[in-house]
């Protein structure tokens, strides 16, 4: 077939040029004389014209001008025009244009032609980009085309067919028959066809699905005789007959299987036979492996075949191509949650894949090990995700670092490992965390009161080495100021002693203060921290005044706010600054993933202004019964601190301060334990809403070593009372008290009779279920009002 | 389940051939050319032939100069569309005698003739190779006949 010679001259000429301002200019003068040779009348060099134009157009320059002429080519009697005129139609026309539909009737008339060729173009150009109407349009058309013509066309239609069903799904049932018929055929091309339409039949109707069963044996021998058949030279890849057509009877059988017993069964032997029988030295046998390994996962199959399935996921996982490791790694991250166990004996291979070089399977490495972190392997697995911490790829080191602090949160074997952990995390990777690590960790460090003197002393040595990473500044500030005194005492028996005087410490929160590495937040926390210490040394409590003096003026008008009341506490509120400064009680854990607040370093930093409180000194009596809320916004509080004691803290934070106070608030009533058995506890509290109305909330934890699923709770009382159960917070309960699920249920008791409830507990332990009743008689605090 | 487009381009990131699967607008279209051309040439050699790029997953193979790049759906076999690849490739080679990257340049709207034999709508039309061959053939001489045909003078 001789080549278009003006085409080509014309690329010699694009390539020749040196610039691509010179191309542009060769381009231009191309393109003038294409527009010009469109306008006139018809002579032999149009295909020529509209090859150099898509060409022009596949390097990126506009051709819009073009689409006319597509059409008129594609009208054409010629053959060669037509060919060129229906390739310009796929590259230039899209459904959204307009021009588009002016090819219908060509495509139509095209479809019938005598010769199979032009048909072919006209098949393949409507699946490449016809539209929905132009879909149902001729819809009829290639339903005849599937039944009744050559199977060179009947292949081409089979996939026309299917881009058709794609666009407009009702008319998937139109095609139903003659997909059906077609799976009889002979040629590998239209039984390919004709299982990719039955694949995007059943996808797109389940009744279809249902329909389509029937055909599983038939599509059981295709198969069969496709693994077992001898060597065929025109469909062989090295050795294995017809992967294509392979692969996608498997993707049919998966969905014909797919939560169907009897469908399923007929194809184990199947299955088991390709599995065992497939050649898996080149790629393309592993190919067909990968498909017959997701197909067996998916639907029901014997026990027995999906062990072999895991299994040859797991020989991939030690085979030399990375490719196949990643997908391995990929199919085995789909059945983590279902299969845990059988991956977990691959847990070694996997954290092997994270020191791989190549990105992709490091990606897939560490998600597929922090699915596999347990309760067991957690000391181990969190060695070797630290060290993948320090070497990963920036673009994995936030999901590595978040990773990382929810499997230690979930299964730390003791809070000075976890501690541990987290600041590790911090030293590698503090600029890629989440903003609530800081108050999470602080919240941990208060919590474990006996490694406070080992904390500090850590921090302390790691702020004198790096104070760029701005989350672990942040603490390393707040625990200096917060636990000075001990860090200046210099003893402790878990780490090494070190001697650390008043002027090392102040330095040391100076340095952070003055460095520009610092964050606004940061350098908030830093001076914090330097007021506080003011009340745990001794000698230089001038040094920490000039500081605060000095910030008094700072051009940040957050530091210069504290400053300036610092400044106060220093001269007009001499008394009250140990008191203020007072170290802090243990901070009350909130549920998980709870975001205390929109700041972080702020909310931590205004605990101890919250211990202001209406009217009283109570700070000073009762420190035990305060809660501190770490999401009490700045304001108020600090208005408060200023101005003495006149102005209540509990302006914002309102309803919670006064729910300390007991007595104060009479429609709340304290938690009672209704239920405690195996490891479960129900408390229940109620709230008066009126007269007859009460809401009771049901709280329900679980302090066992199992998971609980399938928590539910169910209440019955008196006749007269009506009983309305809202939607529960979850219905699943993990293991030691990780989670609550709490129920709210309304009722409302007219008749002012005695009112009883009586509670069923069902839950699944490890699999076996689980029911028991406990009848309440008595709601706290309701005696003789209800 | 299809595949979403099948590009080709050279090392120095000049697009040689693109088919598309899906309807895109044309700014669409240049988007999803240059995000993919540029994590695909950054790859270091030896890697893994599969990436994530927003919720499509890339399949590529270099072959001498110029790379074949595929994006696919989820749940697509990403093996067996390497197999596609190769074949393509294979195909390509049967044609124009050992292709080079020259022939695809010159030639390009027979590459395009030989995908359209291949593949259609984003899945494999014919898995015999001679069949593609014999098709290609076949349409060429009617090409060239019908040109004959038109261009002998009437009497």
């Amino acid at each position: 077939m001789s080549p278009s010679v003006p085409l080509q001259e014309m690329i010699r000429a694009i390539r020749s040029a040196r610039t691509q301002c010179e191309e542009r200019g060769v381009i231009q003068r191309e393109c003038a004389a294409i527009r010009a040779q469109f306008r006139q009348a018809d002579n032999g060099g149009r295909s020529h014209n509209l090859a150099k134009l898509l060409y022009v157009h596949m390097l990126g320059y506009p051709a819009h001008f073009g689409q006319m002429e597509c059409v008129r080519m594609i009208a054409s009697p010629r053959y060669s025009e037509k060919r060129v005129g229906y390739l310009g139609a796929m590259m230039l026309l899209d459904e959204k244009q307009d021009a588009s539909l002016l090819i219908t009737n060509s495509i139509k008339n095209d479809l019938s032609h005598s010769n199979q060729y032009v048909q072919s173009l006209a098949l393949c150009t409507l699946a490449c980009m016809g539209s929905a109407e132009m879909c149902r349009d001729l819809a009829p058309e290639i339903d005849r085309l599937l039944r009744a013509s050559n199977s060179y066309i009947k292949k081409k239609a089979a996939l026309c067919a299917v881009h058709i069903v794609r666009k407009v799904h009702e008319l998937g049932e139109l095609f139903v028959p003659a997909a059906r018929s077609l799976l009889s055929e002979k040629n590998h091309g239209v039984l390919h066809g004709a299982v990719v339409l039955i694949i995007e039949l059943c996808e797109q109707n389940p009744e279809t699905l249902e329909r389509f069963r029937k055909t599983v044996p038939d599509l059981v021998q295709i198969m069969k005789g496709l693994v077992l058949s001898g060597y065929s030279p025109e469909h062989d890849v090295a050795g294995i007959s017809d992967p294509f057509l392979q692969v996608r009877i498997l993707r049919l059988l998966r969905i014909l299987g797919r939560n169907n017993e009897g469908a399923s069964d007929s194809m184990n032997d199947l299955l088991a036979q390709v599995a065992t029988n497939t050649d898996s030295t080149k790629t393309v046998g592993n190919a067909v492996l990968y498909e017959t390994v997701l197909t067996v996962l998916d639907i029901k199959s014997e026990s027995g075949l999906r062990v072999l399935a895991v299994n040859i996921l797991g020989r991939f996982l030690l085979n030399n191509d990375r490719n196949i490791r990643y997908i391995a790694m990929t199919s085995l991250q789909k059945i983590v949650g279902t299969d845990h166990n059988a991956v977990q004996r691959h847990r070694g291979t996997i954290v092997d894949c994270l020191k791989d070089q190549d990105a992709s399977v490091k990606r897939r490495a560490l998600e597929l090990s922090l699915a596999l972190v347990s309760a067991s392997n957690i000391r181990s697995m969190m060695k070797e995700l630290l060290l993948f911490l320090s070497s990963c790829p920036p673009e994995l080191r936030a999901h590595a670092a978040s990773g990382i602090f929810n499997a230690a949160e979930r299964y730390a074997p003791s809070q000075r490992w976890h501690i541990d952990t987290m600041l590790h995390v911090l030293i590698t990777a503090g600029g890629d965390v989440r903003d609530e690590t800081v108050p999470n960790l602080i919240q941990l460090i208060t919590n474990a009161s006996e490694l406070h003197c080992y904390t500090v002393h850590k921090l302390y040595r790691a702020l004198l080495l790096d104070i760029s990473q701005q989350s672990l500044v942040q603490v390393a500030c707040w625990c200096i100021g917060e636990y000075g005194d001990l860090l200046l005492k210099g003893d402790c028996q878990e780490t090494e002693p070190v001697q650390v005087t008043e002027d090392d410490a102040l330095d040391a929160l100076e340095t952070v203060l003055q460095s520009h590495m610092s964050s606004p937040a940061t350098r908030g926390f830093a001076l914090t921290a330097t007021m506080k210490l003011s009340t745990r040394i001794t000698d230089n409590v001038d040094r920490i005044r000039s500081i605060v003096s000095i910030y008094g003026s700072c051009i940040d008008v957050e530091l210069q706010q504290r400053a300036v009341e610092y400044n106060a506490l220093f001269r007009k509120y001499d008394h009250m600054r140990a008191a203020v400064l007072e170290r802090m009680p243990v901070i009350e854990k909130n549920s998980p993933g709870h975001t205390n607040g929109e700041s972080t370093g702020e909310a931590v930093k205004d605990v101890p202004t919250a211990k202001m409180k209406q009217g009283e000194p109570l700070l000073l009596q009762q420190p035990a019964n305060q809660v501190h809320r770490s999401d009490h916004p700045p304001g108020p509080a600090v208005d408060c601190l200023v101005s003495g004691l006149s102005v209540h803290a509990a302006g914002t934070a309102g309803g919670d301060l006064l729910d300390l106070l007991g007595g104060f608030e009479p429609a709340e009533l304290s938690p009672v334990l209704a239920y405690d058995k195996g490891g479960v506890t129900l408390t229940l509290s109620c709230e008066k809403q009126s007269d007859t109305g009460l809401t009771v909330t049901l709280t329900a934890s679980n302090s066992s070593d199992s998971d609980l699923s399938s928590f539910t709770l169910q209440a019955a009382v008196p006749k007269s009372v009506q009983l309305h159960m809202k939607a529960p917070s979850g219905d699943s309960l993990p293991a030691r008290g990780t989670a609550k699920v709490t129920q709210m249920v309304v009722l409302n008791n007219p008749n002012k009779v005695n009112l009883k409830m009586r509670v069923r507990v069902s839950y699944t332990r490890q699999g076996s279920p689980f029911q028991d009743t406990v009848q309440i008689d008595s709601f706290p605090g309701l005696d003789s009002q209800l | 389940m299809p595949m979403r487009f099948l590009l080709l381009f050279s090392r120095q990131g000049k697009l040689r051939l693109q088919k598309w699967f899906t309807p895109l607008t044309d700014r669409e279209k240049k988007k999803v050319i240059r995000d993919v051309m540029a994590l695909v040439l950054a790859r270091p050699p030896r890697s893994c032939n599969f990436l994530h790029w927003r919720d499509i997953k890339v399949v590529y193979k270099r072959y001498a100069s110029l790379y074949f790049c595929t994006g696919l759906e989820d749940q697509d076999n990403e093996l067996l569309t390497l197999e596609v690849l190769h074949r393509y490739v294979e195909l390509l080679d049967k044609y124009f005698g050992n292709v080079c990257e020259l022939d695809i340049i010159f030639n390009f709207e027979k590459a395009y003739y030989i995908l359209d034999e291949f593949l259609m709508g984003g899945e494999v039309l014919e898995t015999s190779k001679v069949a593609v061959s014999v098709s290609m053939e076949n349409a060429d001489t009617l090409q060239e006949t019908m040109e004959e045909y038109m261009n002998r003078p009437a009497f």
